[in-house]
């Protein structure tokens, strides 16, 4: 996080490189011969249409499930072929929102927050206080400090869920589809919060949506997964794969099936 | 790691410049924020505060919260803050983090009641909650008269399920936890039957005790741990993922769909149970007999052929079929009851398997009491 968002991001280095990737479900092969790179900084979008295997991408990425065949590789270490010392400092590296926000409903916000902090680094507790209120606060959560997960909104949720996943101050943060359930105005407002993340800390995020608007308003590079021939068939950034993908699938699904372009 | 540092110097325009440099990242000794307000470098009290960052190194949330708490501390006093002289990050962030972009209007619980009303409070709940209560159990006999006339709406399929769940899948619990309380029924009484040189009287006690009520009790109990939690569970589940509401708003009553056929099953499967375990526990009964006091085997069948009657054999089925129901009724309703949250359900299970063992052992209290009296 020690890079400032002066830094120029024309010359992106990988941060995550996928190669080789097939993921399945025992037999059952949902996607192969994925490759891709994850450059440092970027707003990295995976997309494509209901049941086509974005989910299980992130848990691939996030070591959460093992790859069939292939590897996955963080600035050149394979995940699953590293030592556990190595595998837990990779870890730590991570920041994940899931879907509804995953936050432990027996905790206050505050003890949810400090979680990853309690766990992982040995700051005094006070430090830990203002670290905590300090994340609620970047997040528009100052002051919920004590409140219960049952106690606040789905969106507010997700925001608390945003607090704890950066609470490690993570070089990779990791989204499963930030706006589900949101309506357009607090969607659009986390959206612009993870693009001021991003731009302010020099946090690369990766993003599970299939949402448009969020899409073309965030992503600066995106991967395609097609489920009928099972592996991607587009990468860039969407606006550009908008402009000139020859696909008609990648087409239609940024077009919301209209299938012409009109940007 | 480059240390941080931090000089506190007075612009020209009486404005208070402070100078950071180094690395200001967390777990470093960054100095505190109110060292820098009132340090002796700063000497009077400053308007106005600037900051030059140029020889910044790096910078984490152990800058921001330092920032944070100065912030603080100059709005609180009147202080202010000229942020250009920070990184566009650092600012960014920092206006995020301001109180202007907190959310508000949504308060926290409010105030803790007089202790006289929350006694009256947590009185009226044990009432609502015997009310509720009551009316499931109306609802249930109600549904079960329906079905009786061919009429109510549930899923056979569903029903067959259950049955295999709560009968056929339980056997081994069932086998285990009969045959060890046989045994340990057998001796006990051999203890104080020995001492009497009346150690074939073991079959007496372990098979009027099994049969009447010990094998009933322990099925129940077992039933209660076993398939009253996991009712409890799977309908608190479909209420979190409002799978109930969906068939309420279908016209399919709950009770008649999801309440009926796992109260059917756990009717017929618990007399069955209730057979195996006098079974097992006869046969526990015989192991020690047999084993450890001399007794033969035809002796011990004999035995307690002659002591076991009709009566005390219906008893025990009578005890089952009762405990089945109040399985049933108390996994389903505490299901129903659930909210919509994962410690809920939990909750609900946990509430499931109280409930559904007291109320066995109230109603055994019950029964054995009544033919007492009945001279049964």
């Amino acid at each position: 996080m020690s890079a400032p968002a002066e830094e120029s991001r024309t010359m992106k280095e990988a941060v995550i490189e996928v190669k080789g990737l097939e993921m399945s479900y025992g037999s059952f092969v949902l996607m192969r011969d994925l490759n891709f790179t994850i450059g440092r900084g970027d707003i990295f979008i995976i997309m494509g249409g209901s049941g086509c295997g974005k989910s299980t991408l992130l848990k691939l990425l996030v070591g959460l499930k093992r790859p069939a065949r292939g590897e996955i590789l963080y600035d050149g270490v394979s995940y699953w072929e590293a030592e556990p010392e190595v595998q837990e400092r990779l870890k730590r590296r991570f920041g994940i929102l899931f879907q509804s926000g995953a936050l432990w409903s027996s905790m206050t916000l505050a003890e949810n927050v400090a979680m990853p902090l309690e766990q992982y680094t040995t700051l005094p507790p006070g430090q830990i206080r203002e670290l905590v209120s300090f994340k609620l606060s970047l997040v528009g959560l100052g002051g919920f400090e004590e409140f219960y997960p049952s106690e606040i909104s789905g969106g507010m949720k997700k925001r608390a869920g945003l607090a704890r996943a950066m609470a490690l101050d993570p070089d990779l943060l990791f989204f499963d589809e930030p706006s589900a359930g949101l309506d357009p105005i607090s969607a659009r407002l986390l959206d612009d919060l993870i693009i001021e993340l991003s731009e302010s800390l020099g946090t690369t995020v990766v993003v599970v949506t299939h949402e448009l608007a969020s899409i073309f308003a965030i992503g600066t590079n995106s991967v395609f997964l097609d489920p009928d021939v099972k592996t991607m068939t587009a990468a860039g950034d969407p606006k550009r794969l908008l402009k000139e993908s020859p696909d008609p699938k990648v087409i239609n699904f940024l077009t919301r099936g209209e299938g012409t372009r009109q940007r | 790691m480059i240390p941080s540092e931090l000089k506190i110097d007075r612009n020209p325009d009486g404005a208070l410049l402070l100078s950071l440099a180094g690395e200001w990242k967390l777990g470093s000794a960054i100095p505190s924020p109110d060292s820098a307000l009132a340090g002796p470098a700063a000497g009077e009290k400053a308007q106005r505060l600037a900051f030059a960052t140029d020889k910044l190194e790096g910078w984490d949330s152990g800058l921001l919260i330092f920032l944070a708490k100065l912030f603080a501390i100059c709005r609180r006093d009147g202080v202010i803050v000229d942020q250009s002289g920070l990184p566009a990050g650092v600012r960014k962030l920092m206006e995020l983090a301001s109180p202007e972009n907190q959310r508000t209007g949504i308060t926290h619980g409010g105030e803790r009641p007089p202790f006289l009303v929350r006694v009256a409070d947590a009185a009226f709940a044990q009432v609502k909650g015997f009310k509720e209560v009551l009316a499931f159990i109306g609802e249930v006999t109600l549904a079960f008269f329906k079905m009786l006339r061919g009429k109510a709406d549930f899923r056979r399929l569903d029903l067959i399920v259950t049955i295999q769940e709560t009968g056929a899948q339980a056997l081994p619990i069932v086998t285990l936890i009969s045959l060890l309380v046989g045994m340990i029924l057998a001796f006990v009484a051999s203890i104080q039957l020995k001492m009497f040189g009346a150690q074939i009287y073991v079959a007496d006690v372990v098979g009027i005790g099994m049969v009447r009520v010990m094998g009933a009790i322990m099925t129940g109990i077992i039933m209660s741990g076993r398939t009253g939690a996991a009712f409890a569970a799977q309908l608190g589940t479909m209420q979190v993922n409002e799978e109930i509401d969906a068939l309420e708003t279908l016209g399919l009553s709950p009770v008649e769909f999801l309440v009926l056929p796992r109260m059917l099953a756990l009717m017929m499967m618990m007399p069955l149970l209730c057979v195996y375990s006098d079974l097992m526990g006869v046969l526990g009964g015989m192991i020690v007999g047999v084993g450890m006091l001399d007794i033969g085997v035809m002796e011990y069948v004999q035995e307690s052929r002659s002591a076991l009657n009709l009566t005390h054999f219906l008893v025990g089925l009578f005890h089952c079929f009762v405990f089945g129901v109040l399985v049933a009724i108390f996994g389903c309703l505490r299901g129903i009851q659930c909210e919509r949250s994962a410690s809920a359900v939990g909750y609900a299970a946990t509430s499931a398997v109280v409930t559904g063992i007291v109320s066995i052992v109230v109603a055994t209290a019950i029964i054995t009491l009544s033919c007492q009296v009945l001279g049964i």
